[in-house]
């Protein structure tokens, strides 16, 4: 018989119904990966794109020479700018299905990958989320009004009821406009380090990417431009397993890691323990330090588990087995942040519970304030003319005409705005 | 004032601008040590530096999407892409990001960037290098497409759409780069320094974006047109002795419907030219918009010339190519209807 070539479908380990299999995932101890002087040489660092850089142990005691030694007070404030992003999450999916906003994205589980990157980094650094790093906003201090009255499209909205739910943006904060489009931010993230660095300034840009959308030509885009100029920006591929129902493997990562990736590109490639705040902080640490003396761009890949459904269209019980979070081997970022303070005799189940308690008084708060500048089916509503507005700086002679038509639509009564915006189901 | 080919006159611009203005970087494939394949941004990585004039690798996506985020950051980048038939590996970052950054974060960022990129046919460029996809961009929200059909202009509206805060695209019909061509392949080229618009001021000045342009005034039918076929519909009306008024659109978009609009009306017929393919083309935009303005005006139906319906084949380029005759022929038509 001749040999014949056959496809090899990607296939993941387990279905709905199935034991949940993580044995692919190859995990190294805590402390046991070396950590590089920054400004290493990329093949210096290969063995980082293997292994996995991993702080807190199985004991919650930190390890190795990836500790960043934060004092006590810093790792207080992480917990609760993870648990906070948490209850906002919770909170938004429920009035999600209560029908108060047309659509939500919750990123349950990778709290410590905005978070603890987010606290690295210094606030003149410019960040390129993908739609999935809402801790960001948490971690430069963002009012959640805000945030709520974007999922509103009410009168507060940044965004002028332009985009769908979760597409914040934040000029103050540096903070770039998160598009629905994927994998787009990487070679804009990377173009603005460029610049940062014609410019001579010592800013660097972050950005995130899923790694299901690292099969885009983005992705390839922005790693090349980034080792060919060593722009100083630092590339976070964000591998959470699921790009709503394909599993990893599908974006290549049965074959190596995504980590792997980064020498192909003379760049650092460090995969580490995503949902291990102490890791994901000091290697963005490292990162950023190494782009800001010209030791150009890293990527980072942070293996983690995507807890939540894709969104609140998505159903991820259709695809992969029900408790399958439960048998993810690195654990829950905020529970093992928790617990190292707790041995740490810095914190305790009564203050967590307080601290639970505040926040989610917090979020209450912040709600109530959010519907009082307009909800999708009262209130305080934006004038449908604004939607003429920022097309381009100086609206042209035919985006002009539009709005006189609608405007006398509305005179005439015939463009009534309806008393309730019904709610269309979006991706 | 200068003599200058469109090549001379686009490098004048870029250097002044990049003189001026200290936020201007030019990115692209093969623009810096060598200065660009067709040579308009030569000598300009030497007198400005590399760090201001930047060789790219081959990637339309990256180039466009990296411009973004030097646009976000402050800089004013002018990408070149090679030939327009390679502009769609970019085509995301242009209408889903560049398009609409302004637009979707309520002002808060924006991206001026100004792509250039030759376009059109007539070089024996076959299908991958005579494309004229400007429809493609007028139908999007938030770009500004512009295509200039002589070397002052040229220099002018690269300075307006460099010094603009909104993102364009500069399309340069390639054919007329060193010279006009009245669409007869067989006749001796003839240069742009015998041309009046081959003169050009040396410094700084600009035409004005969204304006176009009355190049011939007529009584009998107006034609519209843009690029090349400026110089190829000039050459049908010396053919037909009609009296023609030819109007050179120079800004797609946003369109300057009034002075189109008062040609046709004062001359009640209308033919409208471009290279691109027909179907769903720039000329059926053109065409509505007359139709819309002008109704109780015409006298005939008005007529469109355009590239034929199929990819650009590269051995039949001036059977496929709307060369004079076909203009002319367009022409005795809405001249014929009554």
């Amino acid at each position: 018989m001749s040999p014949r070539s056959r496809l090899h479908v990607p296939s993941p380990p387990a279905r709905p119904g199935q034991e949940p299999d993580f044995s692919y995932v190859q995990i190294s101890p805590a402390g046991a990966v070396g950590r590089p002087d920054v400004m290493a040489s990329a093949r210096d660092t290969e063995e980082l794109s293997l292994q996995m850089v991993r702080v807190l142990g199985d004991d919650n005691r930190a390890v190795g020479p990836w500790n960043p030694h934060l004092e006590p007070e810093e790792l207080q404030v992480g917990l609760r700018h993870m648990l906070l992003t948490r209850l906002f999450d919770d909170r938004m999916q429920k009035i999600q299905r209560q029908g108060r906003i047309s659509f939500y994205i919750k990123s349950t589980g990778e709290e410590a990958v905005a978070v603890a990157a987010g606290m690295a980094l210094t606030p003149g650094d410019m960040l390129f989320p993908s739609y999935r790093q809402q801790g960001l906003h948490v971690v430069r201090g963002r009012n959640l009004v805000d945030l709520m009255c974007q999922c509103l499209s009410n009168t507060h909205d940044m965004c002028k009821g332009r985009q769908m739910p979760i597409m914040y943006h934040w000029g103050s904060g540096n903070i770039f406009s998160i598009s629905g489009n994927l994998a787009t931010q990487f070679p804009q993230a990377v173009g603005w380090a460029m610049a940062a660095a014609i410019k001579g300034e010592d800013r660097i840009a972050a950005s995130w990417i899923g790694e299901g959308s690292s099969a885009e030509a983005d992705f390839h885009y922005a790693m090349n431009f980034a080792g060919v100029y060593q722009a100083p920006v630092i590339l976070n591929l964000v591998n959470n397993q699921w790009a709503i129902s394909t599993f990893q493997g599908f974006a290549g990562g049965e074959h190596k890691t995504f980590a792997q990736r980064g020498p192909g590109y003379g760049i650092p490639g460090i995969r580490i323990d995503g949902n291990d705040f102490l890791a994901v902080y000091a290697v963005t640490q490292w990162a950023a330090q190494r782009a800001r003396q010209s030791g150009g761009p890293t990527l980072i890949e942070h293996v983690t588990y995507r807890t939540a459904a894709h969104s609140t269209s998505d159903d991820p019980s259709r695809y992969r087995p029900k408790e399958e979070w439960r048998a993810w081997p690195l654990g829950d970022p905020v529970e093992r942040l928790k617990a190292h303070l707790i041995a740490l005799g810095e914190w305790s189940e009564e203050r967590h519970a307080r601290l639970e308690k505040e926040l989610e008084a917090h979020v209450t708060a912040c709600w109530k304030e959010a519907e009082s500048y307009g909800t999708l089916s009262g209130g305080p509503s934006l004038d449908p003319l604004t939607m003429f507005e920022d097309v381009f700086k100086e609206m042209p002679p035919n985006l002009a005409r539009e709005r006189d038509e609608l405007r006398a639509l509305q005179d005439s009564g015939v463009a009534a705005r309806p008393a309730s915006t019904p709610l269309a189901q979006k991706g | 004032m200068a003599r200058m080919n469109m090549v001379q006159a686009l490098n004048s611009a870029m250097d002044v601008m990049l003189q001026r203005d200290p936020r201007v970087v030019i990115l692209g494939e093969d623009v810096g040590f060598f200065g660009g394949v067709f040579r308009a941004t030569e000598g300009l990585q030497r007198k400005y530096g590399e760090h201001r004039v930047l060789d790219t690798p081959i990637a339309e996506g990256g180039i466009i999407g990296a411009a973004i985020g030097m646009g976000a950051n402050g800089l004013k980048p002018v990408a070149e892409i090679q030939f327009a038939d390679y502009i769609y590996p970019g085509f995301d970052q242009i209408v889903s990001e560049l398009a609409r950054l302004r637009y979707r974060s309520a002002g808060e960022f924006s991206a001026p960037v100004t792509i250039r990129t030759p376009c059109g046919g007539g070089i024996r460029g076959g299908q991958t290098h005579s494309q004229s996809p400007e429809a493609l961009f007028a139908h999007v929200c938030g770009i500004k497409v512009v295509m200039p059909s002589n070397p002052y202009d040229a220099k002018g509206l690269l300075i307006s759409s460099i010094e603009g805060e909104d993102p364009v695209v500069f399309f340069e019909p390639k054919r007329i780069y060193n010279g006009p061509f009245d669409g007869d392949p067989h006749k001796p080229a003839i240069p742009w320094s015998s041309h009046p618009r081959g003169e050009v001021p040396e410094g700084h000045f600009t035409v004005p974006l969204g304006k176009a342009q009355v190049v011939r005034e007529g009584r009998d039918v107006s034609v519209l047109a843009y690029g090349t076929m400026v110089h190829v519909a000039e050459a049908a009306v010396r053919l037909t002795g009609i009296d023609a008024e030819i109007v050179d659109v120079r800004t797609i978009a946003p369109l300057d419907v009034d002075t189109l609009c008062t040609s046709v009306c004062k001359t009640g017929r209308c033919v409208v030219v471009h290279e691109a393919t027909r179907f769903g083309g720039y000329g059926a935009e053109l065409v509505a918009t007359v139709q819309e303005q002008c109704f109780w005006n015409l006298e005939a139906p008005i007529q469109r010339v355009a590239g034929w319906d199929t990819p650009y084949p590269h051995a039949f380029e001036w059977e496929y190519f709307p060369g004079p005759a076909r203009i002319a022929a367009a022409l005795k038509l809405v001249m014929e209807s009554t």
